[in-house]
């Protein structure tokens, strides 16, 4: 192997120029959502505005960037990952008491003239805390007790955030369940998990029997997939799909609705849960070895119960202004404070955009004020608009550039304290990325989270150019030898 | 088949997935769906209406009948609205606190649906109390005025030919798309028939503005303004003077006189009494409660709404059907003994010499004559059976424009009723009746229903000796030609050489010995007529009279119709010889009759019934 020199010029440049393109970028797009009546693009230097000051903020960003790559040597991170986590937790705790208000939620705090968002900062540490914990030797995820501590490690930040009423920036932690999944949890946790929230929109936003319905087709496929029988499979679904559309129809019928006092979704559920049950209680006496096979219907059956229970507890035991919170965050509702207005123009900003874009400084919807929080959550409309498709599909590809060759440089890696920080960085901004672009296209409910380099805010660029460097640091570090 | 996946890749394909799923959905908003890009523009940009002025409304002579003044509506922007001095702008607009408090609690639980636009605050304000307001109008951000223009009436005339204007409600726009809230439109009367013409077109000033609706210029130097076409002026058939005239001697009295000229068809006059006043028209909506729980429902236009039977002058029409028919000549005589009977039908009549002539009968209104007339019409034996002769004599009755609308451009005119074949047989039974069950229809009672506007309509087809023209308001000029409707000679089914021998009958009513007119001589004026009285089961009977003067090249063709006022000569020929004395000398020179009607008072003799549906 013939040994190259290491220098600074091996760095990962690829993701340090995607990186600057979209800062410059987003530098660019604040000033023209806030320009005002300035017309030449020279009134981007104005401090006392909002734009000025970003540029300072990105000054202090890449000088610590800076910092990280050329001064901070690789081990720090890992040595300072506990007194940093520990460091942050206080500061949330600290913001729950001191804290500024802002929207709704206590989330700011004051420092001299600054002012600092520690949950930006709480991804880092525990991004470096989590790492520190599975690289150490012997960590198993099996492991109970290490699996306690991965647990604590995530839930402490995550419930001083949700006290904070920042429910977007506690979203994210579920981002580190990819990770997770990376170092060998079962994937069937996350498939799990996701079909839990699933079947609890589905029950709430149509009906308990389409939620019934969506497991039974699941359960199918699954089963059907996994013994290779893909054809046959799409085949039952399909065919159960058909059966599952007609039933209600059925029932509707006068002759049986006159005898028929319960509704589908009650019907569906006895019958499929007798079923289900029927062949739990076989396999286990006759087939013991089918585990898999009994454990999916046995979920099955826990997915009815659920849903019915959620049903229940939606409509019988929430009182209305928790129902309403819920309808609100599913978009059932529009929001009083005007949730609804600020989709509707987000949308009607980036869909004017068309392909091309009205052009730079030229938005009309974003630079005449129609969009809440442009500069800063919505920072995406001025792109759809000013920009038009090229632009945002622009955006869309140097992130999916970042997010994948984080993941792809990580998984390289042999060092297991810089995979797993790598990963984190790249789930988090990609989570990031997809709850924000998802809210200002009506893909996702509007959850206030910054997208990561573009939005106005120093907190999160800060957060995310430091969590960029030291991941750029440790990965060019873990290849020297 | 069995697929691998390591982990790392299918975290890889997930994340691949969703972002293809965020970049058709970019696709889908940005270059498919257009709803976007639209309200966009209807966000950024501000429309602000131009109001186009309404055209003038003139009589027959150029007077102006109805012309406009600028007033102003104050409007208000909510969310630009910051504290002002409450106080102040009641001063300036004479308001009570209460009031203003009232407008901004009605705008803060819209707020919703206003988001940045703005409400009218109050509407119609004078100028002098407009530029109180201009003169302060920096003390009330948020409060701004647009200028409007409302109607004004410089004769007093005409309430309900002329119609108001007011401000169009959701089941207007429902079916008038053109026209968006606050917009003005024509509701009744000449207003309402010539919307289109007098409205004018909307114009618009675009501006760019912002989020909270600041103003923030305008959009591309004004290139896509539109600027206000204002409405035309209408040339009306009305003869202002002779409208007015009328009213006065409708005062406190109820029903309608129309005049028309008959060698055009134009109407000169519409008297729906009582009637709107003028004074009331421009404020409508602040007179409506009272105009409408009037018990005499002046909103109502009798004139083409009221169809009620014609009485005695219908002998006119069975008269000519009679000749046509070959059942009648001039000097077929029939007796009369204060009435005709037949077995158990008795028809009376007054007394009057006997036997007499056709046109004696119509001089003297001789009812019995026209139950000879009417039985030998219908008992014809050219047709196989009743039934058969019946509808022969509907035609002809129909020919007259009478059982449905003759068509004419005053809003809302009302059909009538003339009886068919079917009427009977609900009524007696199929065969069960005869040409004595519908003796009556000889007299111009039973089952029939003419407007006024009918009745002047027959005044001046019988002038016309045997046609008669669409009635109509509108004169046509370049631009507008009239519609070939009111060009057309419409033709009755009886020959015109039969109509001089009316004429005469016509005349000597007014002239001859016996004649029921002779309250109708006008001087100078040769004048034909015809008075009726009509009964009526609810009180008095209606007074009528129609007459068309001079008897040669007849100028002016008139029909009253006076309820309650008794018999045709009392009330209703005094009132139509007026009309044409006014309309071919100028001045009056019976004063005398002239007094007595204008003094008459016959509102007590009118039963008050509840609001018309």
């Amino acid at each position: 192997m013939a040994i190259r020199k290491h220098t600074y010029r091996n760095l990962d440049w690829t993701l340090i120029i995607c990186y600057l393109i979209l800062v410059f970028f987003g530098w660019l797009n604040i000033f023209s959502v806030l320009h005002g009546d300035k017309t030449s693009i020279l009134g981007i230097f104005d401090f006392t505005q909002k734009y000025g000051m970003h540029l300072v903020w990105i000054i202090i960003s890449l000088t610590v960037a800076f910092l990280i790559i050329r001064v901070l040597p690789a081990n720090f991170w890992q040595g300072i990952a506990w007194p940093a986590y520990g460091g942050v937790i206080l500061l949330l705790m600290a913001t729950l008491v001191l804290g500024v208000s802002s929207h709704g939620s206590q989330s700011w705090i004051q420092i001299g003239g600054f002012r600092l968002q520690p949950a930006e900062f709480s991804k880092i540490t525990t991004a470096l805390a989590l790492a520190t914990v599975m690289s150490k030797y012997g960590f198993s995820i099996k492991n109970i007790s290490d699996i306690a501590k991965v647990a604590g490690l995530l839930l402490l930040p995550m419930a001083i955030i949700l006290l904070e009423n920042e429910t977007g920036s506690m979203l994210v932690y579920v981002g580190f369940l990819v990770v997770l999944y990376r170092e060998g949890m079962s994937g069937w946790i996350i498939t799990l998990g996701f079909l839990t929230v699933l079947e609890f929109i589905l029950t709430i936003i149509t009906s308990p029997y389409v939620a019934v319905s969506l497991g039974i087709c699941i359960f199918l496929l699954v089963y059907f997939f996994r013994r290779d029988e893909y054809i046959l499979g799409l085949i039952v679904v399909a065919l159960s799909v058909v059966a599952l559309v007609f039933i209600p129809k059925l029932l509707e019928i006068d002759a049986i609705a006159a005898i028929n006092p319960l509704p589908a979704a009650a019907w569906l559920s006895i019958i499929a849960g007798g079923v289900v049950l029927f062949f739990i209680v076989r396999l286990t006496l006759r087939f013991p070895r089918l585990k898999f096979e009994r454990n999916a219907l046995i979920v099955l059956l826990c997915g009815i119960l659920f849903v019915h229970s959620v049903q229940f507890f939606y409509n019988n035991v929430l009182q209305d202004h928790q129902r309403n919170r819920i309808d609100v965050f599913l978009g059932l509702v529009d929001d009083p404070k005007g949730v609804g207005y600020n989709l509707h123009q987000s949308m009607v900003a980036i869909g004017s955009g068309g392909l091309f874009g009205k052009g730079f400084m030229n938005g009309t919807q974003t630079s005449l004020g129609y969009v809440p929080e442009q500069e800063t959550d919505f920072i995406f409309c001025t792109i759809g608009e000013e920009w038009g498709l090229l632009g945002a599909l622009a955006v869309l590809v140097l992130y999916f550039v970042i997010i994948s060759r984080l993941i792809i440089l990580a998984d390289k890696t042999k060092d297991t304290f810089t995979r797993v920080f790598g990963y984190s960085v790249a789930m988090c901004i990609a989570v990031h990325v997809v709850i924000n672009i998802g809210m200002t296209i009506g893909l996702m409910p509007v959850i206030g989270i910054p997208l990561p380099y573009l939005s106005y805010g120093g907190s999160a660029l800060l957060a995310f150019t430091t969590m960029l460097a030291i991941f750029i640091k440790l990965e060019f570090d873990s290849r020297k030898i | 088949m069995k697929f691998y996946l390591s982990r790392r890749n299918t975290i890889l394909l997930v994340v691949f997935v969703i972002f293809v799923i965020i970049a058709v959905r970019l696709f889908t908003i940005q270059i498919l769906d257009d709803q976007y890009s639209v309200t966009s523009e209807n966000n950024a940009l501000k429309y602000v209406t131009i109001y186009p002025a309404r055209g003038r409304i003139l009589d027959r002579n150029g007077e102006t009948i109805v012309e406009n003044k600028i007033t102003y509506d104050i409007m208000v922007t909510p969310r630009q609205v910051s504290d002002f001095d409450t106080l102040a702008i009641c001063e300036i607009f004479g308001l009570t606190p209460q009031f203003v408090r009232e407008r901004f609690d009605s705008y803060s639980s819209n707020e919703r649906k206003i988001g940045f636009g703005s409400m009218p605050f109050l509407k119609q304000v004078s100028s002098e109390q407009y530029n109180a307001f201009a003169e302060k109008a920096f003390l009330f951000p948020g409060f701004d005025a647009v200028a409007r223009s409302a109607r004004v009436y410089p004769v007093n005339a005409g309430g309900n030919l002329i119609g108001y204007v007011s401000e169009v409600d959701r089941d207007y726009i429902e079916k008038h798309p053109d026209y968006k809230p606050g917009d003005y439109a024509g509701k009744t009367g000449i207003e309402r028939a010539y919307e289109h013409r007098l409205s004018g077109e909307k114009g618009y000033t675009v501006y760019y503005r912002d989020a909270r609706g600041r103003i923030k210029g305008h959009y591309e130097d004004g290139a896509m303004d539109k600027e206000a076409i204002a409405g035309s002026d209408i040339v009306t058939t009305i003869d202002a003077e002779l409208q007015s005239y009328g009213e006065t001697l409708m005062r406190n009295k109820v029903g309608s006189v129309v005049a028309i000229e008959p060698s055009t068809g134009e109407i000169l006059t519409l008297i729906s009494s009582p009637g709107i006043d003028v004074s009331q028209l421009a404020e409508i909506n602040k007179y409506y409660k009272e105009i409408s729980e009037n018990p005499y429902n002046p909103m109502f236009n009798r004139t083409v709404q009221s169809a009620q039977p014609p009485g005695s002058v219908f002998k006119l029409v069975n008269g000519l059907i009679g000749l046509q028919e070959g059942v009648l000549t001039r000097d077929t005589r029939y007796p009369c003994s204060r009435g005709y009977t037949n077995g158990k039908v008795h028809v009376g009549c007054h007394g009057h010499p006997s036997p007499i002539n056709l046109p004696q009968s119509i001089a003297m209104s001789c009812n019995a004559y026209y139950c000879y007339v009417l039985r030998n019409i219908m008992d014809n034996r050219k047709y196989d059976n009743i039934e058969e002769a019946f509808e022969k004599w509907r035609e002809y009755v129909c020919s007259f424009g009478f059982g449905h609308k003759l068509g004419s451009d005053v809003p809302y005119e009302l059909g009538g009723n003339v009886p068919t074949v079917n009427t009977y047989n609900k009524l007696h039974g199929k065969g069960r009746w005869k040409s004595l069950s519908i003796i009556s229809l000889s007299i111009g009672q039973g089952e029939l229903g003419c407007t006024p506007l009918h009745l002047a309509n027959l005044a001046a087809t019988i002038a016309n000796r045997g046609y008669y023209y669409v009635p109509h308001m509108i004169k046509g000029d370049e631009q507008y030609p009239l519609d070939s409707t009111y060009t057309v000679k419409n033709y009755t089914m009886v020959d015109p050489k039969y109509f001089p021998l009316i004429v005469e009958g016509m005349n000597q009513s007014v002239y001859g010995d016996g004649g029921t007119s002779h309250v109708a001589q006008v001087p100078g004026v040769n004048m034909c007529g015809k008075t009726g009285t009509a009964q009526n089961p609810h009180g008095d009977d209606h007074s009528v009279f129609i007459c068309f003067a001079p008897k040669d090249n007849p100028k002016i063709a008139v029909a009253a119709y006076i309820e309650n006022g008794g018999f045709g000569a009392t009330w209703a020929a005094p009132i139509a010889s007026l009309i044409v004395e006014k309309y071919l000398n100028g001045e009056i020179q019976r004063t005398e009759l002239e007094t007595r009607v204008k003094n008459g008072y016959l509102l007590n003799k009118v039963p008050v019934r509840r609001r018309r549906k």
